[in-house]
C-alpha cells in the first residue's frame, strides 16, 4: 500500500494511505481523546461510527484547502498534504462543547454509578476540567432493564456510541442489540424495547465490557454474599474459575496476567468463606466425564461431532440459534454446576450440612455464569447448586470494600476435598484449554498409558486466534479432526461448516468470548489493552506447567471422589448429577 | 387487540407476504437481504395495515435478519407503525406553510372532537386515527389536511369536523 505524508501539529508521519489522522497522530504519540471509538471489540472488529464527536482535530486537506473540524477517528488519509492541528484552539472548544452537551443528556450520579472510576466519559470530564456543565436541557429517561439474572440497562446513561450494538451484531453475532428509534430519542434498545430476558441475548457480557459508561453493567449479588457470609446458621464455600487467578493481580499492583492463585485464595479466606475451593476440581472432574462421552463417540462414530458444554453464553447460543443441533453437544454440566451438584451432595453429606444450609459462591470472569446458575434445572428440589455467582470486577470491589490487599497477603493453599487441581484445569480459562485438557485425558483412557514428554502439549489448538482446526492422535494411528472456536462469531461459522458436512469434525470447543474466559464479561476492563489477553494466557500456561499432574485423571481427589461416590465415569450416579439437557428457546 | 385484529385472515396476509418475499429470491447467504428490508416492511405494511412484533418476528425470519434488526428499522421510520390504524387515517400537516395558516388549531379540534391524540391509537370504534405530518406539496392550499390519502385545502377547524362527521356518517 502507498504511504502519504502529512503534518501533524508541525510534526511530518508517514502513514499507508487510507490510514485515519487518529492513527497517524498515534504514530507520533500525540493523544487525541476518543469516547465511541474502540479500536478492538474483539475479533478484530472495531468501533468507530464517529458518532460522538470528541475526537474532533482541525484539518486542511479533507474537503480542499478550507481548515475544517474532522473526527480524527473516522477520517481517512488519501493524500500527501494533509495538514491537522489537534488542539488548536478552535479543535478545543468543540470538543469541550461535544462533552458538555453529552454530559447534559448525562445523569451526574457518578458517586453512586457502578462505573464510578472506571468510567471513560467520567475520566473525559476529568481529564478536560469540567467544572460546571453549561447546558442544562432535556434528559432521556429511561426505566432501568434488571429483567435478567445477568446484565442490567440503564439507558438514560447512554451515550450512544453503539459499542454494545457492534459487539452484539458484528463481533458475537447475538443481534439482540440494536439502534432503535431516531433522533433525542434515540437508544440502543432490543427488539421493540421489550426486556432483555426476553430476547435471544446470550448473556456473554461481551457488551458489559465494552460499555465506556455505566449504561450496561452486571447484575450484582454481592450484598447477598455478604449477609450469608455474616449469617451464623450458613456454611459458605467459594470455588474460583481459572481464569479469575490470571486477571485479579492486576488491581492490586500485580504484573498483568501473573497467576496469583494463592493470593487470591488467602484474599478469599480473609473475606469470611468458610472453605475455599476450585472450580479447577470440578474442570478435572468434566474432563472425566467430557473425556468418557469423547471416547464413546468417538470409538462409535456415531453422533459426532461432540461440542463441549463449558460455556453458558455459548450453550444459549446454540439454543437459541441452532434448535436442530441440539443433540450434538456434551450432556456435561459445566464446571461451575458440577461443582455446585458435587458440593451439596457429596461434600454436604460427608460435612453433614444440609444442602440449604450450604452456600455456594462462584467467583467467574463471566455474566452468563449468573444466569446458568439460576437456571431450574439446576436447582433439585428448589434448591440452587450454586447460589450467587460473584465476577472478578466484583471481587475486587469486595476486596475493595474489605480494605483487603491481595499484595499484602501471603501464600495459603485451597481447602480439601474439593480444591485441588491439575495442570489441565487451569487452561480452561483460555480458548483451546478444554479440548487440550480432553486430549490428553482420552488419549489415557483409550491407550492406558500416559502421554509422554512434550506430546502432552497439544500446541496446534492454543492461541488466540478465532478459529484454530488441527488433526490430533488419540491413539496410535487413530487421529481426529478438531476446530477450536472463541466468539460467537466465529461459533456460527463453525456450526454452519457443521450442518454441511458433518463428518468434518469429531471434536469442537466453543467459548463465547474472544479469546475464552480471560475475555470473559466479568473480567477486570482491558480499556482497549488487548495485550492483556495474551499476558493472561500465557498466566495459565504457566500455571499447568508448574504443576506435577498435568491430566485430569491424574487427580488424586478426583480419584477419591469416582471411588466414594460416584462410581464410574458415566455412571448413573454421574449422570444423574453431572449431567444435563438443552432446551430450545 | 392488536392480535385479534391480526387474526382476521392473518393466514392469507402472511401468505401473500411470503410470495412477495419468495420472489425477490434471497438466501441466507445474500447480502442484499439487509437492502432488501425496507421493500419488504413496505409490502408488509400494506397487507397488514400496520408492523405488529408478530409480522416484524415473520419478516427477520425470512430474511435471515434478527429481531432486533427489524426492529430498529421499524423504529426508524415515521411511515412505518406498529399499531393498527384507524378505517379512516386523518392526516393533518404541520409544516410551515400549514402551521402559520393555522393548522395547529385544526389539528387541536380534531383531536378534541374524536376523543384521541395524533399518532397514538384510533378511536374505540376503529373509524378514525390521527398523524402529524410535515408538507404534502400542497402549500398553496395551506392549511391542508387529508382522509386516506384524499386531500382537503384551506380547512378551517368547523370544516374540518364537518369533514370528520362526514366520513363518520359513511362508518
Amino acid at each position: 500500500m502507498s504511504e502519504v505524508t502529512i503534518t501533524i501539529n508541525g510534526k511530518q508521519v508517514s502513514v499507508p494511505a487510507g490510514s485515519t489522522i487518529l492513527e497517524a497522530a498515534q504514530k507520533l504519540n500525540i493523544n487525541i481523546p476518543t469516547l465511541c471509538y474502540c479500536k478492538e471489540l474483539g475479533c478484530g472488529v472495531s468501533n468507530k461510527p464517529a458518532s460522538c464527536r470528541i475526537c474532533l482535530v482541525e484539518a486542511t486537506g479533507i474537503r480542499g484547502p478550507r481548515k475544517i473540524l474532522a473526527p480524527a477517528c473516522a477520517t481517512p488519509i488519501s493524500r500527501d498534504g494533509m495538514e491537522v492541528w489537534t488542539n488548536s484552539t478552535r479543535a478545543l472548544n468543540a470538543r469541550r462543547t461535544v462533552l458538555e452537551l453529552l454530559l447534559s443528556d448525562h445523569p451526574r450520579h457518578c458517586l453512586t454509578c457502578a462505573k464510578n472510576q472506571s468510567c471513560e466519559l467520567q475520566k473525559l470530564a476529568a481529564e478536560f476540567g469540567i467544572e460546571e456543565v453549561e447546558f442544562e436541557g432535556e434528559k432521556n429517561k429511561m426505566p432501568v432493564d434488571n429483567s435478567s439474572e445477568a446484565i442490567m440497562r440503564d439507558l438514560s446513561k447512554c451515550i450512544m456510541c453503539r459499542r454494545c450494538e457492534t459487539v452484539c451484531n458484528k463481533v458475537q453475532t447475538v443481534g439482540a442489540l440494536t439502534g432503535y428509534g431516531r433522533g433525542f430519542k434515540a437508544k440502543v434498545g432490543t427488539a421493540s424495547m421489550i426486556p432483555l430476558a426476553d430476547t435471544s441475548c446470550t448473556f456473554c457480557g461481551q457488551c458489559v465490557n465494552v460499555c465506556p459508561v455505566g449504561a450496561i453493567t452486571g447484575i450484582s449479588y454481592v450484598k447477598k454474599v455478604w449477609a450469608a457470609l455474616n449469617d451464623p446458621t450458613k456454611t459458605v464455600i467459594v470455588q474460583t474459575a481459572p481464569a479469575v487467578r490470571v486477571a485479579v493481580g492486576q488491581e492490586f499492583g500485580f504484573e498483568p496476567g501473573v497467576p496469583v492463585t494463592k493470593k487470591l485464595v488467602a484474599g478469599l479466606r480473609a473475606l469470611g468463606f468458610d472453605k475455599v475451593f476450585d472450580t479447577n476440581f470440578s474442570a478435572d472432574l468434566t474432563i472425566m466425564e467430557e473425556g468418557h462421552e469423547i471416547v464413546e463417540r468417538v470409538t462409535s462414530g456415531k453422533n459426532l461431532p461432540i461440542l463441549t458444554s463449558c460455556c453458558p453464553g455459548w450453550i444459549n447460543f446454540i439454543e437459541h440459534n441452532f434448535p436442530d443441533l441440539l443433540h450434538i453437544p456434551s450432556s456435561c454440566k459445566s464446571p461451575q454446576q458440577m461443582f455446585g451438584a458435587i458440593a451439596k451432595s457429596y461434600y454436604a453429606e460427608k460435612m453433614g450440612i444440609k444442602p440449604e444450609d450450604l452456600i455456594v459462591v462462584s467467583i467467574m470472569p463471566c455474566q452468563a455464569k449468573k444466569y446458568e446458575a439460576a437456571r431450574p434445572e439446576f436447582a433439585p428440589n428448589g434448591v440452587r447448586d450454586v447460589d450467587y455467582v460473584v465476577t472478578t470486577r466484583e471481587l475486587v470491589r469486595m476486596f475493595h470494600e474489605a480494605g483487603i490487599n491481595l499484595a499484602n497477603l501471603g501464600d495459603e493453599e485451597y481447602d480439601s476435598p474439593l480444591g485441588q487441581s491439575t495442570g489441565a484445569a487451569d487452561i480452561f480459562g483460555v480458548t483451546g484449554g478444554v479440548l487440550e485438557a480432553a486430549c490428553r485425558s482420552v488419549y489415557y483412557m483409550i491407550n492406558g498409558k500416559e502421554l509422554e514428554g512434550d506430546a502432552i502439549n497439544f500446541r496446534a489448538v492454543r492461541g488466540l486466534d478465532g478459529v484454530k482446526e488441527a488433526t490430533v492422535q488419540v491413539a496410535p494411528g487413530k487421529s481426529i479432526n478438531v476446530a477450536v472456536c472463541s466468539g460467537l462469531g466465529n461459533a456460527r461459522k463453525v456450526l454452519e461448516a457443521v450442518r454441511k458436512d458433518p463428518n468434518r469434525f469429531q471434536a469442537i470447543e466453543i467459548m463465547a468470548c474472544p479469546g475464552g474466559c480471560i475475555n470473559g464479561g466479568g473480567q477486570p476492563y482491558l480499556h482497549g489493552q488487548t495485550d492483556l489477553l495474551e499476558k493472561r494466557m500465557k498466566g495459565l500456561y504457566t500455571e499447568d506447567e508448574s504443576k506435577v499432574k498435568r491430566c485430569s485423571h491424574q487427580n488424586p481427589d478426583i480419584q477419591a471422589l469416582y471411588k466414594e461416590y460416584l462410581g464410574e465415569p458415566g455412571s448413573e450416579k454421574a449422570h444423574h448429577l453431572l449431567h444435563t439437557v438443552y432446551h430450545q428457546k | 387487540m392488536c392480535c385479534q385484529k391480526l387474526s382476521e385472515g392473518a393466514a392469507a396476509k402472511f401468505a401473500e407476504l411470503d410470495a412477495f418475499i419468495d420472489s425477490l429470491g434471497i438466501d441466507c447467504n445474500d447480502e442484499r437481504r439487509r437492502g432488501r428490508l425496507i421493500q419488504v416492511l413496505h409490502r408488509a405494511q400494506k397487507i397488514f395495515g400496520y408492523l405488529p412484533r408478530e409480522v416484524q418476528i415473520h419478516v427477520a425470519q425470512k430474511l435471515f435478519l434478527s429481531e432486533a434488526a427489524v426492529s430498529g428499522v421499524v423504529s426508524f421510520y415515521n411511515y412505518f407503525t406498529t399499531e393498527p390504524k384507524g378505517k379512516y387515517v386523518v392526516d393533518v400537516c404541520l409544516g410551515t406553510a400549514c402551521y402559520v395558516k393555522g393548522s395547529e388549531k385544526v389539528l387541536s379540534e380534531i383531536e378534541r372532537v374524536l376523543g384521541v391524540k395524533a399518532d397514538t391509537n384510533p378511536t374505540p370504534d376503529g373509524l378514525f386515527s390521527i398523524s402529524a405530518l410535515r408538507c404534502v406539496g400542497a402549500c398553496g392550499l395551506a392549511p391542508v389536511m387529508m382522509v386516506n390519502g384524499k386531500v382537503y385545502g384551506k380547512v378551517t377547524p368547523a370544516k374540518a369536523v364537518e369533514i370528520i362527521n362526514e366520513y363518520k356518517k359513511l362508518g
